[in-house]
């Protein structure tokens, strides 16, 4: 269909121009009515407050919030092998990683070497999510914990156990369709 | 003692130890019912703007006002250099006697027997009624000016000045809207027009001046959308700006005081004080309680309205005020005089 200029003209309806006299202040008094009757309406309509610390917003499975480490969970053993790709890929420089080998009596991931010390400052992390790209191994994910506040900067470099212990508080997961 | 007249129109005062009693109790009512405006206030406007208001402090944040007003009074006080110093002080407690001096003028009931004594449910009743309250609205509105001029911050004085304009033109329409009903009533004793509206209350027969009134009262307690003194976008804070801790306190009070006078004020003058529509004469003790039910439903009206109208630009104020509601008024006095004595 052909575009029809005259068709994309937007009319809007005003009101005469000029207040004043008798007219204006009828009017006036009517739209103060008509005001008064929306702001009602919107009391009939409830609240939509989300009372914050008891009740939260459910975040969407995608959502990239606390990173997570990972364990196999038939064996036990970290996934993590160690191999810093993480750390290479992080464009904030927050992860440090210091591989360690393996050895058969004390065996601490499924490949060669594992991950000593791993550590992400998270007040550096922009949560972008390279890291989980990065892995090769899906050692390390995007969890969905978004309450990451603390009173000291120093409490905010996580390490490799609190990376990988379950979190306290499970955030609700945003259900299909909501 | 014949207590059917109203005591103003007799000269009859309580004995002193009553006055005494009275005073005290009637400014206990009206500070207890800062606190209640305050929070019905943030409750009601946060549901008309879909939100709960203050909930957290007490029970539903029942505790709200407490919390605000110890914060504000365990503040420092404090003073800009180029404050002038007596005034500084003088003026927030200039509003606050304002405020309780209109308080005593709301009529709660009738007059009733106490330990034998006959007493009349009201702080003082004087024959001019309705000069006294404004009498007392403009020594508030000199609180506001020298507050804002002995500040001597230029915020603070252009809030004053704006607020000179807005009361003085104000101040015009709602007395003039008043005369209707004291034609009407015959009386300026506040007890006296409550008692003439027995049968009918003035806001039907006097629709037009309660209208004016009420938009009147909007401004002249500097209430949105004649918050124009206090344009917090314009002004921050206007005439109230360098006022902290204490003496912001007393402002804030006094402009809730002054809420509260002007719904007593409605009350009384248009919507039937302590009378009840169709016929039903409850015992003495219920009056009271209905002024203050009405006086809390007038309230909410004003919150209702701050929650709907944006405030006006100056000269659109200017220009309501002088050109609408004074006409208004004054057309509304002049048909009420006519009728009244071609009846």
């Amino acid at each position: 269909m052909a575009w029809d200029p005259e068709k994309d003209v937007i009319e809007i309806v005003r009101g005469p121009q000029k207040a004043g006299g008798a007219g204006g202040l009828y009017r006036a008094f009517g739209e103060t009515l008509r005001g008064l009757k929306t702001t009602f309406g919107q009391l009939r309509m409830g609240v939509d407050t989300i009372q914050y610390p008891e009740q939260k917003i459910p975040v969407y499975p995608r959502f990239r919030g606390r990173h997570m480490l990972h364990r196999f969970e038939d064996s036990g053993l970290e996934k993590c092998v160690g191999c810093s790709l993480c750390a290479a890929a992080c464009p904030s420089d927050c992860i440090r990683v210091v591989a360690a080998e393996n050895t058969p009596e004390h065996r601490v991931s499924a490949g060669e070497r594992y991950a000593a010390v791993y550590e992400i400052n998270l007040s550096r992390c922009i949560f972008c999510g390279y890291c989980e790209i990065a892995c090769p191994f899906d050692a390390i994910t995007m969890g969905h914990e978004y309450e990451l506040s603390d009173a000291n900067r120093s409490d905010l470099i996580f390490t490799k156990e609190m990376l990988m212990a379950e979190p306290i508080e499970r955030t609700p997961l945003r259900a299909e369709g909501e | 003692m014949n207590i059917d007249v109203p005591f103003a129109l007799v000269g009859y005062i309580e004995p002193w130890w009553m006055v005494i009693i009275k005073s005290v109790v009637f400014a206990m009512i009206g500070l207890q019912l800062v606190p209640v405006v305050l929070m019905m206030e943030r409750k009601i406007l946060g549901r008309f703007q879909n939100r709960y208001g203050p909930n957290r402090v007490g029970l539903y944040g029942a505790m709200t006002p407490i919390a605000d007003i110890i914060k504000l009074l365990s503040k420092e006080p404090f003073r800009p250099k180029t404050a002038i110093g007596w005034l500084f002080e003088l003026a927030p407690i200039l509003s606050i006697t304002a405020a309780f001096g209109a308080l005593a003028l709301i009529p709660y009931g009738p007059v009733v027997d106490i330990f034998g004594t006959a007493t009349g449910l009201y702080g003082i009743d004087v024959s001019i009624g309705p000069l006294y309250i404004f009498a007392f609205g403009a020594i508030s509105f000199y609180s506001v000016m020298l507050g804002g001029w002995a500040s001597g911050s230029k915020y603070s004085f252009l809030g004053s000045m704006r607020a000179a304009a807005q009361l003085i033109s104000y101040e015009v329409p709602q007395g003039m809207a008043l005369i209707g009903v004291v034609i009407t009533a015959q009386t300026m004793s506040l007890t006296g027009i409550v008692e003439a509206q027995q049968g009918m209350w003035y806001i039907v027969p006097q629709f037009f001046g309660f209208i004016v009134f009420m938009v009147a009262s909007f401004a002249e307690t500097n209430r949105p959308p004649f918050d124009l003194m206090e344009a917090d976008a314009e002004l921050t804070g206007g005439y109230n700006t360098e006022f902290g801790g204490s003496k912001f306190t007393l402002y804030f009070f006094a402009e809730y005081l002054n809420m509260i006078v002007v719904s007593g004020l409605a009350t009384a003058l248009f919507l039937g004080g302590w009378l009840l529509p169709f016929g039903i004469d409850p015992p003495h003790w219920v009056a009271p309680f209905v002024v203050i039910f009405k006086m809390l439903a007038f309230v909410t009206f004003f919150i209702w309205i701050r929650a709907t109208l944006p405030r006006l630009r100056y000269d659109q104020l200017m220009s309501l005020g002088w050109k609408v509601l004074l006409p208004l008024a004054t057309l509304n006095a002049l048909i009420t005089a006519i009728i009244v004595v071609a009846i």
